[in-house]
């Protein structure tokens, strides 16, 4: 088991940021963290990493223990947390050496398990970070945490501030560096990268809401979800939610995402109900669920 | 061992990168001891004078001459009624105000005592008492001149008996301020520069999130605080050697002790100040916190360290609370060394002081230096 989390609870002055968390992750999966700001990811990430200690409960990583083998664990693990938090004022190259350096290592030495993503970066080698692009911050950032060959790699947030394009090139990295053999631990406010997870975890207010694969868990989803679209978007929330059997609404893109109470929902009923509210170009149709429309209903 | 080497290097480049605190560091001291020691003069120079003379005699402008030849009043005017004195003096247009009464002759021929009249502003109490002591002994002398003349005239058996007392200062024979004060600005100067730099330099990383990606590394507390301040350390001795060379070339400061035991002593006291630095780091979380808290101690270290005013006419509670100020000791240290030529013998309790302080303090540092929470 590569990361172990039994009961771990954390208490901040007057929030509970976490509640009984428990669940594991097996050796060389990607596993998602989702849930929308402050959730409680940045606080387990900080939990799992020695840089907090829990109120209750205990955690292993890497097989060890997190309140007794701190040591083992800072050699253990990559961390990139949340904030960019290399130095700015040092170059590419600079960064890179220092956190290879202060881990007892060479870039030499574990060049295999960064090359893809360094050499991405390579031809602005000697630029500051600080006067690097989103996109190449979060590569160095990854770097740095990969320098030592770590068995476990926590990435809080790494996508988040990132353009699209960026932000697929980095899930595919992801996805090499997991099959090298590294267990990796992510978080995300993002539905859509869920998906590329192995397993996921949805949290929310400190406490899991869910944990099993994303497509166990859109499947295991009973409701059915219509898409709903008129020439008026921004009243049709509203209309919606006065229709009499409505169990939820919320806005999902271009469309309108809406759940019925009832089994034998009639679209036709709703067009009418719609129509008669004023709205024209009436658009009613079955969507498959996602992660997103999941969460929402949690 | 090579983690701290590295650290350090890191450090130095990170210094040698940011130009603008670069000159900070190394042009302000040195401004400030150049001007400071040419400004913070206890001398009260350029006296503004005005008299109204009624008397309008000879021994009324023999007393005048006598205030115009003094190199400490600068102006020396004339009106005709008091009242015209006190005018300019509301108005700022002038210092001191001297009215000398229409039998001013009259009365001092006669042998009888005369008064005149001084009005001194005083709003700042310490220049007026030091401006009332010129116009005394101004006097005083004038007083002596007369009555020699007149018992000149009178009497040559009978000479006045006075005890006449002819001081010689030592270690400072002309009582120059400035050999006084530059050793203790520069005090001031090395320690504000290693104090302020070392308190903000760990809660930069924890500012920029960087201290959060060091934490998570296995690298050792004293490894990090030692690779961190090192080179503050040697910026400090850096300040330290250009200060006493701007002593020595533009102010000729006297050094008759071992420099050596200046640089052994500012080394101790650098790590004192460094720990006090790392502490107010641990304490604070932005940068500007530090600043002030900083700013705050350094007020309060310099008003009682005994450079501006003597800790000797402190209250007695204030003068306790010296003791722990760790510029005080380093003030009578270096003034000690420099001006007096004192050995290791003599400045031995200072330097135990320090030590003692440095341990404490860096002790209290590490310990509430911490890695998780």
């Amino acid at each position: 088991m590569s990361i172990s989390i039994q009961n771990i609870s954390k208490k901040y002055k007057n929030v509970q940021a976490l509640q009984n968390i428990t669940f594991e992750v097996q050796e060389g999966e990607l596993f998602g963290l989702i849930g929308p700001d402050g959730a409680g990811k940045t606080t387990l990430f900080r939990l799992l990493t020695t840089l907090l200690v829990p109120n209750e409960g205990n955690a292993t990583v890497a097989d060890y223990n997190i309140l007794k083998h701190i040591k083992e664990i800072r050699n253990s693990v990559g961390y990139m947390p949340g904030k960019f938090s290399l130095y700015q004022d040092l170059t590419i190259a600079e960064n890179l050496t220092f956190f290879a350096t202060i881990f007892g290592t060479t870039i030499e030495e574990n060049y295999d398990l960064i090359e893809d993503i360094y050499v991405q970066i390579e031809p602005f080698k000697n630029r500051r970070a600080g006067a690097l692009s989103g996109g190449m911050k979060q590569k160095l950032a990854l770097c740095c945490a990969l320098i030592h060959k770590p068995k476990v790699l926590f990435l809080d947030e790494p996508t988040t501030g990132v353009d699209p394009v960026s932000r697929k090139e980095f899930w595919e990295m992801l996805k090499r560096l997991k099959q090298k053999g590294i267990t990796i631990l992510v978080s995300t406010p993002y539905m859509d990268e869920a998906s590329l997870c192995d397993r996921i975890a949805l949290i929310q207010k400190g406490k899991i809401l869910k944990i099993d694969s994303p497509d166990a868990i859109v499947e295991a989803y009973e409701k059915t979800i219509y898409e709903v679209a008129t020439n008026q978007m921004h009243n049709l929330i509203l209309d919606l939610k006065e229709f009499p059997s409505q169990y939820s609404v919320f806005a999902f893109g271009e469309f309108m995402h809406y759940i019925d109470k009832n089994d034998s929902f009639d679209m036709d009923v709703l067009r009418t109900f719609l129509h008669d509210k004023g709205h024209q170009n009436i658009s009613i149709q079955k969507a498959t669920a996602t992660i997103e429309d999941v969460f929402m209903d949690l | 061992m090579k983690t701290i080497l590295f650290i350090i290097q890191k450090e130095f480049k990170q210094i040698f990168r940011d130009k603008s605190m670069l000159r900070l560091i190394f042009i302000l001291p040195i401004l400030q001891l150049l001007i400071l020691s040419n400004a913070a003069t206890f001398d009260v120079k350029n006296i503004r004078v005005t008299i109204a003379d009624y008397s309008n005699s000879s021994s009324s402008r023999a007393l005048i001459d006598k205030l115009n030849a003094n190199a400490y009043f600068s102006e020396v005017q004339s009106v005709s009624h008091t009242q015209e004195g006190i005018e300019q003096l509301n108005r700022g247009k002038t210092d001191v105000v001297i009215e000398i009464p229409n039998q001013f002759e009259k009365q001092l021929q006669n042998g009888n005592t005369t008064q005149i009249q001084v009005l001194i502003n005083a709003i700042d109490g310490a220049t007026a008492g030091v401006q009332n002591v010129y116009i005394t002994q101004i006097v005083q002398l004038f007083n002596q001149n007369i009555q020699v003349e007149n018992k000149h005239v009178v009497n040559e058996q009978i000479l006045p008996n006075r005890i006449e007392t002819i001081p010689s200062f030592w270690y400072n024979a002309t009582l120059n301020y400035k050999t006084f004060m530059v050793p203790g600005i520069l005090v001031l100067l090395v320690t504000m520069v290693t104090l302020f730099l070392s308190a903000m330099n760990i809660v930069k990383e924890k500012e920029l999130g960087t201290l959060e990606q060091i934490n998570v590394t296995p690298i050792k507390k004293h490894q990090f605080i030692i690779g961190k301040l090192f080179p503050f350390w040697v910026l400090g001795l850096i300040i330290l050697t250009i200060g006493l060379l701007i002593a020595k070339v533009v102010f000729n400061v006297p050094m008759l002790g071992n420099i050596l035991l200046v640089y052994f002593f500012t080394a101790v006291y650098l790590l004192l100040i460094l720990g006090f630095g790392l502490f107010i780091s641990n304490h604070t979380e932005t940068q500007q916190q530090a600043m002030f808290i900083a700013w705050f101690f350094m007020v309060i270290f310099i008003l009682m360290s005994g450079l501006f005013t003597p800790i000797e006419s402190m209250p007695k509670w204030a003068q306790n609370v010296t003791l722990l100020n760790p510029i005080r000791y380093f003030v009578e240290f270096i003034r000690m060394v420099l001006l007096k030529g004192a050995g290791l013998q003599e400045v031995l309790p200072n330097l135990g002081i320090i030590v003692f302080f440095a341990f404490a303090v860096n002790g209290l540092a590490v310990w509430s230096y911490k890695k998780a929470n």
